[in-house]
């Protein structure tokens, strides 16, 4: 109410926020990020281009990895089953996120994914993002990392051209390389120099889901990124247990 | 293209900070837009223009401030010059993202009683 004349006329008042605007959906993924955490299941979001050999190399990793690890996938999809289809017959647990026409997933998506999904018992959950360079970058779901499938049949300049997904990114795969020598005029030296141009801290393996060329790299990655997940859920927990 | 999401979120956010002001109107937003957070501003303005209406943001003015990529080295704060690559020359070490990855809301301007 107008104190200085009595007119009855409503004051307009300035509310100082300063809050990201995605504040809702960064709590639920650190509230996905907790539930990963404890029961040490290592999330992935595996983001790219259409065709850029996500699913590829997922079926592969799935191949090498039979008996070994028990692999999950979420894969987030305009329309199909395809993808979830592709990893289930490769032995992947898999279940597809149907986004219509949004084109990216976001934590919700995922956390209302998780509640009738087995993913409890998971070594490791791969999110197979929206194919797509530019939304998926940025909405946090909860992973314990992000890495970008960039194919060589891409163009050297992708990196330049979204620069977002590759900052966001914690590991580059460099995928179907087995192709190179019938693409003379790519170069991997101008991909990664294009990488360290939107990345501080590159880290990209040179991959073939089609050859295995290059996919033992990714599997150590992936055993050390799990490794990390349960040292961190290992000193939370004798955290809160000191506490 | 996400910046449909992101404006719903947006104004969700605002419809609370109103509601629990009793607020009768808002009059402005201000938010902030980084060049590396992956929002494209004029796509975002779109949105806005379209979702706003029948919201407490209907007659709403959205004022954006685009934030400038702006990478330094995080130990001699030296400035990386747009282009380059994100490392520094004298350190040898990862550049860091001082500003432009913000995606904000920084202030409501609202009718209260």
């Amino acid at each position: 109410m107008c104190d200085t004349c009595g007119c009855g006329d409503s004051d307009v008042v300035p509310v100082h926020v300063y809050d990201k605007i995605l504040a809702g959906n960064n709590r639920t993924a650190a509230h996905n990020r907790d539930h990963f955490r404890e029961r040490t299941v290592t999330a992935v979001n595996l983001m790219g281009s259409p065709g850029a050999g996500k699913t590829a190399i997922l079926e592969t990793t799935a191949r090498l990895l039979a008996g070994q690890r028990r692999l999950g996938a979420l894969a987030g999809d305009l329309a199909t089953e395809r993808d979830a289809d592709r990893l289930r017959a490769v032995g992947i647990i898999a279940k597809s996120i149907t986004t219509g026409s949004a084109c990216h997933l976001d934590a919700e998506m995922v956390h209302r994914a998780l509640h009738d999904f087995p993913w409890l018992d998971l070594d490791y959950l791969f999110i197979e993002n929206v194919g797509n360079l530019v939304c998926p970058a940025v909405y946090d779901l909860g992973q314990a990392a992000n890495v970008v499938a960039l194919a060589v049949t891409e163009g050297e300049d992708k990196p330049l051209k979204y620069p977002v997904m590759f900052l966001k990114a914690d590991l580059v795969l460099i995928t179907k390389i087995d192709l190179l020598p019938h693409l003379p005029d790519i170069r991997i030296d101008a991909i990664v120099d294009a990488l360290a141009h939107v990345m501080p801290q590159p880290i990209f393996f040179p991959v073939s889901a089609r050859t295995g060329e290059g996919m033992e790299r990714w599997l150590e990655w992936l055993a050390q990124v799990g490794h990390a997940q349960r040292q961190d859920a290992a000193t939370v927990s004798t955290t809160a247990h000191a506490l | 293209m996400h910046e449909y999401s992101i404006v719903q979120a947006l104004l969700e956010r605002v419809d609370a900070e109103a509601r629990a002001r009793g607020a009768s109107a808002v009059h402005r937003l201000s938010v902030r837009i980084g060049e590396l957070s992956g929002v494209e501003v004029d796509l975002l303005t779109t949105a806005y223009a379209t979702f706003r209406e029948r919201t407490i943001c209907d007659r709403a003015e959205l004022a954006v401030r685009r934030v400038p990529a702006r990478w330094e080295c995080p130990d001699c704060l030296g400035a990386i010059r747009p282009g380059d690559v994100l490392r520094c020359r004298h350190c040898d070490v990862p550049a860091r993202l001082a500003e432009g990855d913000e995606i904000m809301l920084d202030r409501i301007e609202m009718e209260v009683p």
